[in-house]
């Protein structure tokens, strides 16, 4: 792997999802999890998925990695790694390269370490099992690793059980298992969610840095459009299972083109503005995935949205800038949006005079 | 810092690792029983099987004394000692019986649990088939069919605790299988059954312990059943058997309580202490799961 000329990794992306679709039989009906998502990964590079609950982020993620439930589960398009498709691999053909190749780091740190057994056993297993390390020198490499992800005191930890530490340091035993055989490809599942609001700066520096030294490229689901802003060098949106924007960071941040993603935008709190002002946020719920509304799926709750957004479904369109994508029909910026901008800034001014 | 931690933690876990006086009082009444029970031919006790006929106290059987701490059944023979050995079987049926359904009950409740899909809809079939029969009857029925040996009594009793066995495995496994623990696991590259033995079984081994104590009661107390029935074990004397024995028709209970008292009394204090063990160990473990 790492023998390939850099150049070649440069254009080539590391992974690659073209059409990905992955439904779920439920009783209802299938659901849509994820609905054709296409999108590339370059080594070195880590991409944001960010969305709402249901967005089908987290589906996405274990999608391109395989890992989804045994039962009732479709999967259709393709997924490339390094070139080669894995898409229609099985749970066996995929074991050589989970862990070794890439490998995930979960939300919770309290569900996903196992309470009855030592953190260093857990770390250790797969240096074990893909390496064929022996115990001695699996511990030897866990020490080291414990270090690289600042754990205090590796040694005396190695040997305790997930209930004696703390939130922070079991993200930090979950993501030192993850580079333990030193993948290529990280996906971090909303991984500071469930940990205290002072540690999560911490451990996304972790995760970055580590991401940097070792060359890796990472993908990072989060809800949170702050958390991807400092750590990711491009982001997508996700609604409803589909991708609706895709950008370079700075660039999203900048030049918003779907008025989903400038809405997600406003309801992050500002520093700057007065206290007790109401956070914006986006009226009604995230789609229904069993029945999705036909045209964009954002339609029904988009204050932008006209008949044609009902009616017909934008495809993804090159904005104006390279690399930058959205599926709207009416962007942020054209001559409708700014003409209902008007309209909404009118009548809220209206019932601000009444009340 | 981390001495005053390390302190805090100690004294935490002294508070909560406590398991009672009562538990280690039932621990060591059945340490002593299995002992006896290993080792009933090496201890100096008097034949289980001889007739000590004293024709100075008249008729036997002979109430407890001296000489025969338990007293003599009809045969004058020694209460204490066939107490005594009878340990061994009604152990050893206990203990093989909940050890068969363990092995059989608890490997076909992990798997189903944690494959689901149509192994786990054939086994939930087969063990609700199984829980469906009158247990009573069907263990008169099969041990009055075979030949009554060692072997086939505890089987039999096996046979019966699979179902509930292996519906508590499963519920156990499905309850772990989901967490994320089994999800990271996997995604390291990690086979199905490295799976379920090194992150599922040590889980499930948990709550599994204490119905083990349990479910060994329940066999000896079945056992216990089947000998007054004269259905256990043929060949050898056993609790359930020694109970039968002083409870026949002619008033044995009422002229000589003893026959049957003491070898009650031991099948009493043996379940009692497997139940109060079980129950106590259960209680432990879940306090530790909630500190987790």
């Amino acid at each position: 792997m790492s023998s390939a000329a850099p150049d070649r990794n440069e254009v080539e992306p590391l992974i690659e999802t073209v059409e990905l679709r992955t439904h779920f039989r439920t009783p209802r009906g299938i659901a849509r999890a994820v609905d054709g998502v296409t999108l590339q990964i370059r080594r070195g590079q880590s991409l944001g998925v960010v969305g709402e609950s249901g967005s089908g982020k987290t589906v996405l993620s274990r999608s391109i990695m395989g890992l989804l439930p045994r039962n009732g589960v479709i999967r259709e398009g393709s997924v490339r790694y390094g070139g080669e498709e894995i898409g229609n691999r099985t749970p066996k053909q995929m074991r050589s390269i989970w862990g070794r190749e890439m490998a995930m780091v979960f939300q919770d740190p309290m569900t996903s370490l196992n309470p009855v057994m030592k953190v260093g056993k857990q770390v250790t297993e797969s240096l074990r099992l893909h390496l064929g390390m022996s115990s001695s020198e699996a511990m030897a490499v866990a020490e080291k690793i414990f270090r690289d992800v600042r754990i205090p005191e590796p040694t005396r930890r190695l040997n305790q059980y997930p209930h004696e530490l703390s939130g922070g340091m079991r993200q930090r035993v979950m993501i030192a298992i993850a580079l333990a055989c030193g993948p290529n490809m990280l996906f971090a599942d909303e991984p500071t969610t469930a940990l205290d609001v002072t540690v999560q700066a911490q451990i996304l520096d972790l995760l970055s840095e580590q991401i940097r030294d070792r060359n890796m490229s990472m993908l990072l689901v989060t809800h949170n459009l702050g958390v991807v802003a400092g750590y990711t060098d491009e982001i997508a949106v996700m609604y409803g299972g589909k991708v609706v924007e895709r950008a370079p960071t700075k660039v999203l941040f900048s030049n918003v083109k779907m008025p989903y993603t400038e809405a997600l935008l406003q309801s992050i709190p500002r520093m700057n503005q007065p206290s007790h002002s109401r956070l914006a946020m986006i009226p009604g719920r995230p789609p229904d995935l069993v029945n999705p509304p036909t045209g964009c799926r954002f339609a029904p709750r988009c204050a932008y949205a006209r008949d044609v957004c009902v009616r017909e479904e934008p495809p993804l369109v090159q904005a104006e800038t390279p690399d930058h994508t959205f599926a709207c029909h009416f962007p942020v910026g054209s001559a409708e949006y700014h003409e209902r901008r008007v309209e909404l800034n009118r009548a809220s001014t209206t019932t601000a005079e009444v009340l | 810092m981390s001495t005053t931690n390390n302190s805090a933690g100690n004294q935490d876990e002294v508070a909560k690792k406590k398991l009672g006086f009562g538990f280690w009082l039932c621990v060591t009444w059945l340490a002593l029983m299995v002992f006896v029970a290993l080792f009933t031919p090496l201890l100096p006790l008097k034949s289980p099987t001889s007739n000590f006929l004293d024709s100075s106290q008249g008729r036997p059987p002979y109430a407890p004394s001296w000489k025969h701490w338990f007293g003599t059944d009809k045969d004058a023979r020694d209460v204490f000692s066939r107490t005594m050995h009878g340990a061994r079987i009604s152990l050893t049926v206990g203990f093989s019986a909940i050890t068969a359904g363990f092995l059989i009950g608890g490997t076909i409740g992990v798997i189903s649990g944690y494959f689901r899909g149509w192994i786990d809809r054939v086994s939930s079939f087969v063990f609700v088939v199984l829980l469906s029969f009158p247990s009573l009857v069907l263990a008169i029925l099969l041990t009055s069919l075979i030949e009554r040996s060692l072997l086939t009594v505890s089987l039999v009793l096996g046979l019966l605790s699979i179902a509930p066995v292996g519906r508590l495995a499963r519920a156990a496994t499905m309850q772990y299988a989901d967490r994320e623990f089994v999800l990271a696991a996997r995604q390291i590259g990690a086979k199905d059954r490295h799976i379920i033995i090194k992150e599922i079984l040590p889980n499930v081994a948990i709550p599994m312990s204490s119905l083990a104590l349990l479910g060994m009661a329940v066999a000896v107390v079945a056992e216990g059943g089947l000998a007054f029935l004269g259905l256990s074990v043929e060949k050898g004397i056993t609790w359930g058997g020694l109970i039968q024995l002083g409870s026949d028709a002619s008033k044995t209970l009422e002229k000589a309580p003893w026959i049957s008292f003491f070898p009650i009394l031991m099948l009493f204090l043996t379940v009692l202490s497997l139940n109060f063990a079980g129950d106590r160990l259960r209680t432990y473990f879940d306090v530790k799961e909630m500190t987790l």
